[in-house]
């Protein structure tokens, strides 16, 4: 009896409407008679049958009627409105209440997603960016100048996406040194020493990423015998980008702490001659550690500013510029960024790195038979350190264009920010982002100088 | 940055013998391309010449490093060897030790080799001969000087000095400051 009454009642008639359940439930019982009319405690059975149908419709009607609260929840919150003078005056003499603020973040990244619709009709565009700001300011702890300019570079939702990012550290990569062993060999040593590691991704044949390690992982023997750097993975890439070869000359022209400079010399297996310089007279000692470590025997370790290039030497295959940035791809690493950089130190920055990357792109030789390369890099998201000081450099040295990087991911340069139009091939520039490639923000860009000589450019700068 | 006069080259190679013997004429001529040694702020430096001639052009107080530091003189004239020219030495040595896996980071940690941590040495070398350490995995550690010949060094009890320690590569670690 119960079996062929379960038999009947399978999963989609379950889901039907309770309504025509309540009709059909005589007939249904009127048959069940008639299948099994051998049973002898029938009626008890359809007491069972009965009550646990009625709980069952009541289980059903419980189950509506939240969904329909729900929907009324839902509803009430659509209109959110910002909060007033008074009240935000109110919040700023308690202690901040950061699970309140974390609400209205969110409250109003869904208003600014879908304006039109979601703004309560008083308050302004401006407005709801202006309480987004200063939310986000005091939940992360930024400077509002800097939140302002992120908030310019990304879109609601990815900005969020980026802050959290920030607060995470990005995994801990490891170079194969190639000039004294295989990644192979060193991984095998390593987990041999309870190391937990993995190829860093298919992009690179010398990476390792490091999950954890019961040793620390600068103080192995290995590490002390030159077998690998410790190096963020967004590092690899400008050296990747500037494809050194064998026999080249090539300026590293900010150097330190030497993880790219050794990179180079291990692609050209020591042979050419690499040039180092680093304008911090501190920092050069761990760029020669590192340059003795690694067993990189090409390399002249200079301390000049850049800037002084190609006053000092010129006439390179290749040059990589690491340019000196604010470092706000590197937040993760270096909170300090969130609050100690003002305008001044943008526009003092964005300054230097023109002029470092004229002169790096003066102490090129066009005629290289091989090479003829600059790359230019930052560990910064802003367009100001990196677009802008590019397309400066194209309008100030027409005898270089931009050619492609090489990488194989990463996401487009802007070519229009806020209204500036930027020379088209920007968009053969590589940026890089915490939140979506794992690594530190990073720019990259590749410049091919086609000739040693140019005319001066007729427009004012 | 200069070569290096009589005197200097003097004092300089009779510590380099010590540790490679007549393979220093392996550094001197080498097939592939004319090396050099040059003096720079005291500091012997092996380099290409090629790589020497470019460098010329970095003026005196800005040029940091070229090609392979060997080593520095004191301020009484000696030569110390430091731990940046073991690649060479490594390559050329005559006489070798090797440390057990459970010996090395003690060795790592500036310690002199004990008996108990030796693992391998060359056959017949003699006592106070500069010798390169190796890991059982063949990776160089370091170099030091003997305390006993191999034959006497068997007769030892565990815990008595084989190696006497002059370098090891954790000096990278501990004096990143001092060394270069």
């Amino acid at each position: 009896m119960t079996v062929s009454k379960l038999d009947e009642f399978d999963a989609s008639d379950l889901e039907e409407d309770e309504d025509e359940d309540e009709d059909e439930e005589d007939e249904d019982e009127d048959e069940d008679e008639y299948m099994d009319s051998d049973e002898i405690d029938e009626d008890e059975t359809l007491t069972f049958e009965e009550k646990a149908k009625r709980h069952e419709r009541k289980r059903r009607r419980d189950e509506r009627l939240a969904e329909e609260e729900l929907q009324t929840n839902i509803q009430d919150q659509e209109h959110f409105s910002l909060p007033t003078t008074e009240e935000l005056m109110q919040e700023q003499e308690q202690p901040p209440d950061l699970t309140a603020i974390h609400q209205r973040i969110h409250e109003v990244a869904r208003v600014l997603a879908n304006f039109s619709q979601l703004r309560d009709g008083t308050s302004s565009r401006a407005d709801y960016v202006q309480q987004f700001i200063r939310d986000l300011c005091a939940y992360f702890g930024y400077s509002e100048f800097l939140m302002a300019k992120l908030f310019d570079l990304f879109q609601v939702s990815e900005l969020l996406e980026f802050l959290e990012a920030n607060e995470t550290p990005r995994p801990i990569t490891i170079r194969t040194n190639t000039l004294k062993t295989r990644r192979r060999d060193l991984a095998q040593s390593l987990i041999s020493r309870g190391v937990n590691l993995d190829p860093v991704g298919k992009w690179s044949k010398v990476g390792l990423q490091v999950f954890d390690s019961p040793v620390p992982i600068g103080a192995t023997p290995e590490y002390l015998a030159g077998h690998y750097m410790i190096q963020a993975a967004s590092s690899f890439l400008p050296v990747m980008a500037l494809a050194p070869r064998e026999h080249e000359r090539i300026l590293d022209m900010a150097a330190a702490p030497g993880g790219k400079t050794t990179y180079i010399a291990a692609l050209t297996k020591n042979t050419g001659c690499v040039f180092a310089n680093d304008a911090n007279k501190d920092r050069l000692k761990s760029l020669v550690a590192n340059i003795h470590r690694l067993g990189a025997r090409n390399v002249v370790v200079s301390n000049y500013d850049g800037r002084e290039f190609p006053g000092i030497i010129g006439g390179f295959d290749r040059v990589l510029l690491d340019s000196p940035c604010s470092g706000t791809g590197v937040i993760a690493k270096d909170p300090s960024v969130k609050l100690n950089k003002t305008e001044q130190d943008f526009k003092l920055l964005s300054q230097i790195q023109k002029e470092l990357i004229l002169s790096a792109i003066d102490s090129v030789d066009a005629n290289s038979a091989t090479g003829g390369y600059i790359v230019y890099s930052t560990c910064s998201i802003t367009v100001e350190e990196n677009e802008d000081v590019v397309n400066y450099a194209l309008r100030k040295r027409p005898n270089v264009k931009l050619v492609e990087t090489g990488l194989s991911f990463g996401v487009e340069g802007f070519v229009n920010y806020r209204g500036k139009a930027f020379h088209p091939s920007l968009a053969m520039t590589r940026r890089y982002y915490p939140h979506t490639h794992n690594m530190d923000g990073f720019y990259v860009a590749k410049l091919r100088k086609t000739s040693n000589t140019f005319k001066a450019t007729s427009k004012e700068d | 940055m200069r070569p290096l006069t009589e005197e200097e080259t003097k004092v300089f190679f009779e510590k380099l013998a010590n540790y490679i013997g007549r393979n220093i004429t392996h550094l001197i001529d080498r097939k592939d391309e004319p090396y050099c040694f040059r003096l720079h702020r005291d500091r012997v430096y092996y380099v290409s010449e090629a790589i020497m001639r470019r460098a010329t052009s970095v003026a005196r107080d800005n040029l940091a490093s070229l090609g392979i530091c060997f080593g520095k003189f004191t301020k009484t004239g000696k030569f110390r060897l430091q731990i940046t020219a073991l690649e060479y030495i490594a390559q050329y040595a005559k006489y070798k030790v090797w440390i057990k896996p459970n010996g090395e980071m003690p060795y790592l940690y500036g310690n002199h080799v004990v008996k108990a941590h030796l693992g391998r040495i060359t056959e017949d070398t003699p006592e106070h001969q500069g010798v390169v350490i190796y890991s059982m995995a063949d990776t160089p550690l370091g170099f030091g000087v003997t305390a006993r010949s191999t034959a006497d060094t068997r007769k030892l009890d565990p815990t008595a000095i084989v190696v006497f320690h002059q370098a090891d590569i954790g000096e990278y670690l501990r004096q990143e400051d001092t060394l270069l």
